[in-house]
C-alpha cells in the first residue's frame, strides 16, 4: 500500500477568460486596467492540478492536501468562495501583488520559502503539484524552480495523469509533441508534477467542504505573510494589445455548395 | 559582448537534430551577426556528435554531451547535461527550443547558474536604446491577449524560442569538431517506458499541417430534425481530416463534454477527441498557415488559441458570433454539417 501523500498544489489566481484586457504603465511597471476589479479565477491549469490532488488524497489514506496561493488577500479571498466548495485543502495565502508582469524568479522564492515552513508537511512524501503554465504569465517555469529550490529532481510537465503503484512508484503521463504522451515511471516521492488539463471535470460545489474549509481559511488569510517581489532586472520595453483586426467578409446567403467550392480553392491554395 | 549558446537535442531517433533546434540555430546565428558575440552549440542526445554535422557550417564552437543517460528525456540527466553544456561553453545568453524536453528543465539549469529564463519567445533582437544596444525579446502574456518586448540585466539569460518562428537551419553537413563534455550522471529514479498516442485509430494532431480544423459544441448539438447526430459528425470531421491533412483541434465545450460523460452522465461524445486537441485558453495556440473553424463561437477565451493562424475562417449558424468581430478574415454564416459534407465530396472527387 502506497505511502501516505503530502501533496502542496502551487496556484495562482486569473482574470476570469470572459474579461477585456488592457494593459497599463503604473510606477512597479505594467499592469491590467482595473486589475483590482477585475472578476478573477482559479487559475485554469493550476485549478485542474488542485482536483487531481484531491483526487489523489482521497485514494490514499492519511494523504493532505494544501493549496499556496500568492496574491491580494482581498482577491484569494473573493477566489477561495468558489475554490474552497470544490476539495478539501489546508489554504496558504501569501499577500503578495496580483499579475502575470512580475518576476516568476522571485515569485518562486515566495512560494518555495512558504512550503519549506509548512508545519507538519513530510517532504520525504512530497509531491508537489501546480499548473504546467499560468494564464497569466505563460512561462511555465515557476513550479520547476520551487522544485530546484525544495532539492526535488524528479519533474514532470505537461502531465495529464498519475498512476499509483502498491510499492510506492508512480507512472506519470506527460504531453510531448505530436500529440503524444511521454509515458514515465518515477521510483517514487518526492517530485513535482505541473499539470496540463488531466482528465477530471470542475468538481461540483459541495457546501459542506466549503464549510470545513472556510473555518481554516479565513484566519489563514488574517495571518498571511506579505511577499515583496522583486523584478530580479526584469525590464519591459512596451507592453501592448495586439493591433490587428481584421475586414471580416459575413457570407450570409451562399448556398452549402457555393462554400463547399470556395473552401476547397482556399484549402487548396498555396 | 555576448557569448551566445544554443541549447539542441536530438530526435527519438537519437543521432539527428530536431527540427525546433534547427530553427533556434537560425536564430542564434542571427543574433551572433547582429550583435557581434561568439557563438556556440550545445548538443545533448544519446549520440550528440553524430548530430553535429548538420550545424557545423554556421562555423559555432560546437559542444556535445552523449550517452545512454541522455537517451531518454527526463529531468535529472537533461538538467545535468545541459548544466554542463552552458558551463563548458561559459555562455551569458543561452536559446533553446520551447520542447517538451528543454521546457521541462530549462528553468531549473537557469537557477543551478544563477541566471533567469523567459519562456515562449517570439522574436530576440539585438536593439538600440538611450543605453546604447541591448538584447530584447518578444513574449505574449495572458494566453497570447497581451505582448510585450522585454529586456534582461542578469546573466546567464535563458531565453526559450517557440517553434515556427524562425526557419530551419538548412546548411550542408560538413565534418564537425566537437568537444564531448564529461558529466557526472545524477541518480537516476526515473525510467522512461515510451511514448502513447491517446488517440483511438487515427492521428488527429498534426503539428506540420497547413490547415488547422477546429470542431465545436455545435456538432453535438440538436440539429433541425431534433436530433443529435454525434457519430455523423466524428465520421464527417475524420473524413475530412483524412482528405485534406489537416490537423485537428477543438473549443473547450467540446472536450469537456467527453469529460462529463466519463463522471457519468450519458453525454454523447466524439471518441477521438482528448484533451490534446483543445485550443485556446487552456489549450494550445498551435502554428498553421490556414485555420478553419467550425461550430465553435469565436470568443475570446477560444479565440487566443487562434493568435498565430495567418488565415482564418469559420462557419457557424450565428451571424453575430465572435469571429465577426474581426478576428476571421471569412465568416460563413451555414450549417457545418452541410458545408463539411459537400467539401468531403469535392476533396474525394479530387484526389489524384
Amino acid at each position: 500500500m502506497a505511502h501516505a501523500l503530502h501533496i502542496v498544489v502551487c496556484a495562482g489566481i486569473a482574470p476570469d477568460p470572459l474579461q477585456t484586457l488592457e494593459p497599463v504603465s503604473g510606477p512597479n511597471g505594467p499592469g491590467l486596467k482595473n486589475e483590482m476589479v477585475l472578476p478573477a479565477v482559479l487559475d485554469p491549469w493550476a485549478a485542474c492540478a488542485l482536483y487531481e490532488a484531491a483526487r489523489l488524497a482521497a485514494s490514499v489514506a492519511g494523504s493532505k492536501v494544501w493549496l499556496v496561493s500568492l496574491g491580494p488577500k482581498a482577491k484569494l479571498q473573493q477566489v477561495m468562495m468558489t475554490v474552497g466548495q470544490k476539495a478539501a485543502f489546508d489554504f496558504v495565502p501569501i499577500d503578495g501583488p496580483i499579475g502575470g508582469f512580475g518576476d516568476a524568479h522571485s515569485t518562486a522564492a515566495a512560494l518555495a520559502d512558504a512550503i519549506a515552513a509548512l508545519p507538519g508537511l513530510d517532504r520525504e512524501h512530497l509531491l508537489l503539484f501546480g499548473g504546467w503554465e499560468s494564464a497569466t504569465r505563460g512561462a511555465g517555469v515557476t513550479l520547476q524552480l520551487i522544485g530546484e529550490r525544495l532539492g526535488i529532481t524528479d519533474q514532470f510537465q505537461g502531465v495529464d495523469q498519475i498512476t499509483l503503484r502498491d510499492d510506492g512508484s508512480f507512472e506519470v503521463l506527460e504531453r510531448v509533441e505530436g500529440g503524444r504522451h511521454q509515458v514515465s515511471v518515477c521510483a517514487g516521492t518526492p517530485a513535482v508534477l505541473g499539470w496540463a488539463t488531466g482528465n477530471l471535470p470542475e468538481p461540483r460545489n459541495n457546501p459542506q467542504i466549503g464549510m470545513q474549509n472556510m473555518r481554516a481559511m479565513m484566519p489563514a488569510l488574517q495571518k498571511a505573510k506579505p511577499a515583496t517581489l522583486q523584478p530580479n532586472g526584469l525590464r519591459y520595453v512596451s507592453v501592448s494589445l495586439p493591433k490587428q483586426q481584421r475586414e471580416t467578409r459575413i457570407e450570409k446567403n451562399m448556398s452549402a455548395d457555393e462554400i463547399a467550392c470556395e473552401l476547397v480553392d482556399w484549402i487548396g491554395a498555396e | 559582448m555576448e557569448t551566445i549558446l544554443v541549447l539542441t537535442h536530438v530526435d527519438d531517433g537519437g543521432a539527428a537534430l530536431t527540427r525546433a533546434s534547427l530553427e533556434t540555430v537560425t536564430a542564434g546565428l542571427e543574433l551572433s551577426r547582429q550583435s557581434g558575440s561568439s557563438f556556440a552549440i550545445g548538443i545533448l542526445g544519446l549520440d550528440a556528435e553524430a548530430a553535429a554535422g548538420a550545424v557545423a557550417a554556421t562555423g559555432a564552437r560546437l559542444f556535445a554531451v552523449s550517452g545512454e543517460a541522455f537517451a531518454q528525456a527526463r529531468y535529472a540527466t537533461d538538467a545535468a547535461g545541459c548544466e554542463a553544456l552552458c558551463r563548458a561553453a561559459q555562455a551569458t545568453l543561452i536559446l533553446a527550443p520551447a520542447s517538451a524536453r528543454f521546457a521541462r528543465i530549462a528553468a531549473g539549469v537557469a537557477h543551478r547558474l544563477g541566471g533567469v529564463i523567459d519562456t515562449h519567445i517570439a522574436d530576440v533582437q539585438m536593439a538600440s536604446n538611450a543605453g546604447g544596444q541591448a538584447i530584447e525579446a518578444t513574449r505574449w502574456f495572458y494566453r497570447q491577449r497581451i505582448e510585450a518586448v522585454i529586456g534582461r540585466e542578469l546573466r546567464p539569460w535563458f531565453l526559450l524560442l517557440d517553434a515556427g518562428t524562425h526557419a530551419a537551419y538548412a546548411g550542408e553537413p560538413v565534418a564537425a569538431q566537437v568537444e564531448s563534455i564529461a558529466v557526472a550522471v545524477p541518480a537516476v529514479r526515473t525510467v522512461v517506458e515510451g511514448f502513447r498516442a491517446p488517440m483511438r485509430g487515427t492521428q488527429t494532431i498534426r503539428p506540420d499541417a497547413r490547415l488547422l480544423f477546429v470542431a465545436g459544441a455545435g456538432w453535438t448539438k440538436k440539429q433541425p430534425d431534433g436530433q443529435v447526430h454525434v457519430s455523423e459528425a466524428g465520421e464527417q470531421i475524420l473524413s475530412f481530416l483524412r482528405l485534406s491533412g489537416a490537423s485537428l483541434g477543438s473549443s473547450k465545450s467540446l472536450t469537456d463534454q467527453k469529460a462529463d460523460g466519463q463522471a457519468g452522465e450519458d453525454q454523447p461524445v466524439l471518441p477521438f477527441l482528448t484533451h490534446l486537441n483543445q485550443i485556446g485558453q487552456t489549450g494550445s495556440t498551435p502554428r498553421h498557415p490556414k485555420g478553419l473553424s467550425t461550430c465553435c463561437h469565436g470568443e475570446e477565451p477560444h479565440a487566443v488559441g487562434w493568435r498565430f493562424i495567418s488565415e482564418r475562417r469559420a462557419i457557424s449558424l450565428d451571424a453575430n458570433c465572435g469571429w465577426t468581430r474581426g478576428k476571421a478574415d471569412v465568416v460563413y454564416v451555414a450549417d457545418a454539417f452541410q458545408v463539411m459534407a459537400r467539401v468531403n465530396a469535392l476533396l474525394e472527387a479530387r484526389k489524384p
